[in-house]
């Protein structure tokens, strides 16, 4: 299939007519931040405003809270303690205006969930149920960085159909079998023609020229773990660290979860959550030793996982995308990039001005 | 879709409280569902995940060894929320295990080896495995000579006191029980650590590989002793503990350096572990 | 705000040449705008890192908890009656500390400004006295900075420092008519129903991620409630009633302590307005018990306090 053009409005009266097909999540305002949600008949689409959702979309296919199991504690029950898996159905679903950071994110994740000896049941079918949209970003923020990592804003890796907003109109491109088959499903639109598909290219090249090259990552790739870990300036970095959870669950990279039973009378639920490695607890045995037990042995581990860690354990990429929510969001101003200078032996920006 | 985080449920079939404390106990399950136990196919070394409903999970090494079929045993330290609710389990009691997950210890490059094994407390669990793995009729021509130093504070922390003494009287296997202290005038096996045990007994590492499982202070201390004795890196042996839930490498708690432990370990080389920070 | 940054720098290379302490609390220049960073210098070479603005709403007194160095620390009004809430609570000692008073004219709601430019990205901000400008791409727009400060800023009563060993400039004058609690009053009017549904609203967007609670200087606990897993007392899921007893219960733990310092609705990536918890207990202690948390150093908070005298017979 051809790219296709469509009128803003046009596209989201076609994406309307998918109800019977997909579940439909579209960016909306909420008060001062914006989120993706269902589109129904009255939602108001958000894709002429929003610059990207204050959470990412990785909790459409990783929810911030899953019920894994449910079971009896009731000794009369003959399955008592047996666990059940819970009945969950995997419709297929659609994100239509995710940024292409935030698929790229998929992709990192995968890696961890969908492996050839285990296949996390629950992430591998809802993310294989679900076609990505992805609109291209005609104006990144300057906390954007997502050229360095391997991306870029209108990058295609991940997604299944691309959207290039045209002022008055859309141009969509379908980059996968899945996407193909999206489209497919969806009235209206024209074919577009080869200057439709030229002032696509300019526009994307011209925003990709426009991105800041500022995060140095290769001299990292190159270092040994331990010259990184054993550097001088994880103090720094951590003393204003408050140790809390917003860039872990803010970020669309991080996966790490916590597992948990909960017990009502005699029922039960094992309930995973995401968790985060700036919380103690995240590593505290049971013993009461703590192999992590400072703030900065866990702020450490956070960005060795990201930018070390994984990149040897996968020699592919960063566990990062470059969206620049942990920049934007961090309460404490602990800023991504200036870290990676001080990863890559630069000296970051703000102490050297 | 196959689902890795369900437990296979085990009953209860038998409890022995291990230790004179009381604060070790094995459970042998036997699963209900025969076509569990068949999938239920380990090496010494690796560890299951004990599934207590209504508490959590928790990683546990397999203290039984694959020549002994019908059953699994686990020896499970009273320590946490999960394990202080399975001490006061009874026989007949269901629960769950996941597994077999991780490494084992490295059986392939163990073969026509002199065999060291250097245990501590009561994480001599997947050593007893491997033990009574290696002195199995069928496989105990595959190993040259096997010798082991175990060591507890008293002789009343001692796990599996009756095996021990039976080896004890094997010719086929070379065993150096000690205890840092006691005062039963009968006991007749060594007093003293384990690393200075290690190293007026063990004294060659000709050919030979060391595993080595205790607590941090008992490895921190015969690390050096074995090194001394000429074991490469290569050849030392450990099991990591570390806190996890996952144990297949997802969750993300027990990553060290580019491994996880659950899945890339438990069992590391002496080698492998010095490329890693030291956060365990 | 140039002089008195220039000051804050002269005296905590003083203070670290002179040796009157080891370490100096401050901020830095954030690295996006109005989100400036704690800073720790431990030598002269570096004060220059220190800065001051409308954009410090953090509570440096968070960083206090467990140091046994001597200590230079910048404080506002709010941040100094934390720090001697630290104090009288003994997870610092005032002879550890040199504080370094500054008079405060309030903080600027970065929520506020975001929202009058309609969401479009600020790259710059400068400050005059009572006025601020910020710069995005294409636009530039001027303030008043009263019409823009934090929730708590606008109903301060505090803006100096009630405890210092050296005071940055002159004392501001305190804000006049200051009416502290008209929003507790609305709620307090609200039937119970209309209660419950107001706090269920307010935490609706909560993720858990726990920035308030780890931004506020009261939470020094070595391991929080929330945390504990023998016995556990509150799930760890989204669900909104184990949401609802952290943020309710956390409010309990700080009555009587809390300064009303705003840290943890600035600090909220969700914009939670988290003060709607603590300021009924605020307002409580104040009625209840003429107290206002750590205008003292010498009188013990209502909660920490017992007579046996008391006339309230519950309590005997």
């Amino acid at each position: 299939m051809g790219d296709k053009i469509f009128t803003k409005q046009g596209w989201v009266e076609s994406l309307r007519g998918l109800a019977g097909d997909y579940m439909v999540f579209v960016p909306v305002k909420e008060g001062d931040m914006y989120a993706f949600r269902h589109l129904d008949n009255d939602t108001k689409v958000a894709f002429d405003d929003y610059h990207n959702t204050r959470m990412s979309p990785k909790s459409i296919v990783y929810p911030q809270s899953e019920r894994m199991f449910e079971y009896s504690l009731d000794k009369q029950d003959p399955d008592c303690n047996i666990l059940k898996e819970v009945p969950k159905t995997f419709a297929p679903q659609a994100i239509v205006g995710i940024r292409p950071c935030d698929a790229h994110a998929f992709q990192i994740s995968k890696r961890n969930f969908d492996t050839p000896e285990y296949r996390d049941p629950w992430w591998v079918q809802r993310y294989e149920a679900t076609t990505l949209i992805g609109l291209g970003c005609n104006s990144p923020r300057s906390t954007c960085f997502c050229t360095a990592m391997g991306g870029g804003p209108f990058d295609e890796e991940g997604l299944d159909v691309l959207m290039f907003d045209m002022g008055e109109t859309y141009l969509v491109r379908a980059l996968t079998d899945k996407g193909e088959a999206f489209l497919g499903k969806l009235n209206g639109g024209r074919s577009a023609d080869k200057t439709d598909r030229e002032a696509a290219l300019r526009l994307s090249d011209h925003v990709r020229d426009g991105m800041p090259d500022v995060v140095p990552v290769d001299p990292i790739r190159n270092k040994e773990i331990k010259d990184i870990f054993d550097a001088s300036f994880w103090d720094d970095v951590a003393f204003a660290c408050l140790n809390c959870g917003t860039c872990t669950f803010l970020c669309p990279a991080c996966w790490c979860f916590d597992v948990q039973d909960e017990v009502y009378g005699r029922e039960g639920d094992r309930i995973r959550n995401w968790d985060s490695c700036m919380f103690p607890l995240f590593t505290l045995h049971g013993s009461g030793h703590n192999p992590r037990a400072k703030k900065f042995q866990r702020v450490r581990q956070r960005f060795m996982h990201k930018f070390k860690y994984y990149v040897d354990k996968f020699d592919d990429g960063f566990q990062c995308t470059g969206c620049g929510r942990c920049v934007q969001f961090c309460p404490v101003n602990i800023d991504i990039r200036d870290v990676l200078r001080l990863m890559s032996d630069e000296p970051p920006v703000r102490l050297s001005a | 879709m196959e689902n890795p985080y369900l437990p296979y449920p085990v009953c209860i079939d038998n409890i022995v409280t291990e230790t004179d404390d009381r604060s070790l106990k094995t459970f042998r399950l036997v699963f209900i569902n025969p076509e569990d136990r068949d999938n239920f196919v380990y090496a010494p070394g690796q560890f299951a995940e004990l599934s207590v409903p209504g508490k959590g999970e928790i990683p546990i090494g397999i203290a039984s060894s694959p020549t002994e079929e019908g059953f699994v045993s686990f020896t499970v330290n009273r320590v946490g929320l999960v394990s202080t609710f399975l001490h006061n389990m009874k026989e007949g009691d269901i629960i769950g295990i996941r597994g077999p997950l991780g490494n084992s210890y490295p059986w392939d490059r163990m073969e026509g080896k002199n065999v060291v094994i250097i245990g501590g407390g009561f994480a001599f669990t997947t050593l007893r495995s491997s033990i009574v793995f290696m002195i199995d009729p069928k496989n105990r021509s595959r190993f040259n000579n096997i010798r082991v130093v175990y060591g507890a504070r008293n002789p009343g922390m001692l796990l599996y006191r009756d095996e021990l003494m039976a080896w004890e009287k094997r010719d086929d296997i070379e065993m150096h029980i000690t205890v840092d202290g006691t005062d039963d005038p009968d006991w007749k096996y060594n007093v003293g650590f384990v690393p200075s045990v290690t190293e007026e007994k063990i004294t060659s590492a000709d050919n030979a590989i060391a595993i080595v499982c205790g607590p941090p202070i008992m490895i921190k201390f015969t690390q050096p002793v074995l090194e001394k004795l000429g074991f490469s890196p290569e050849n030392i042996i450990l099991s990591l503990e570390m806190r996890m839930k996952c144990g297949i490498g997802m969750c993300g708690r027990c990553n060290i350096g580019d491994k996880y432990v659950c899945k890339d370990g438990p069992v590391f080389s002496q080698a492998e572990m010095k490329r890693l920070p030291p956060e365990y | 705000m140039i002089e008195l940054t220039e000051k804050i720098r002269d005296i905590a290379k003083k203070l670290l040449k002179d040796g009157t302490v080891d370490v100096f609390i401050g901020y830095k220049k954030g690295s996006v705008p109005m989100m400036n960073e704690p800073v720790l210098i431990r030598n002269p070479d570096e004060a220059d890192l220190l800065y001051w603005d409308s954009n410090c709403g953090l509570n440096l007194c968070n960083y206090l908890t467990g140091r046994t160095d001597r200590i230079g620390i910048l404080a506002t009004g709010c941040n100094s009656r934390s720090i001697v809430t630290h104090i009288i609570e003994n997870q610092i000692r005032r002879d550890q500390l040199y504080i370094v008073g500054i008079p405060c004219t309030g903080m600027i709601d970065h929520r506020a400004v975001n929202r009058a430019v309609g969401h479009r990205e600020i790259t710059d901000i400068t400050e005059s006295d009572i006025t601020f400008t910020v710069t995005g791409k294409g636009f530039q727009e001027t303030f008043n900075k009263a019409d823009y400060l934090q929730g708590n800023c606008k109903v301060c009563r505090h803006r100096n420092p009630v405890e210092y060993d050296e005071m940055i400039g002159e004392p501001v004058e305190e804000q006049k008519g200051i009416e502290p609690y008209s929003d507790v009053k609305n709620i307090e009017k609200m039937s119970c129903d209309d209660k419950n549904a107001f706090f269920r609203r307010l935490i609706d967007k909560c993720i858990r991620c726990y920035a308030c609670r780890n931004a506020c200087p009261l939470c020094y606990c070595p391991t929080c409630f929330v945390d504990e897993s023998r016995p556990q007392w509150v799930g760890k899921s989204i669900d909104p009633t184990d949401t609802m007893t952290f943020h309710l219960l956390r409010a309990f733990h700080c009555a009587g302590r809390c300064t009303d310092c705003g840290a943890c609705e600035r600090v909220c990536p969700m914009g939670i307005s988290m003060r709607q918890f603590t300021r009924k207990l605020n307002r409580d202690a104040e009625e209840l018990f003429s107290w206002q948390a750590g205008l003292s150093l010498t009188e013990r908070p209502p909660l920490d306090t017992y007579r046996s005298d008391d006339y309230n017979d519950f309590i005997k």
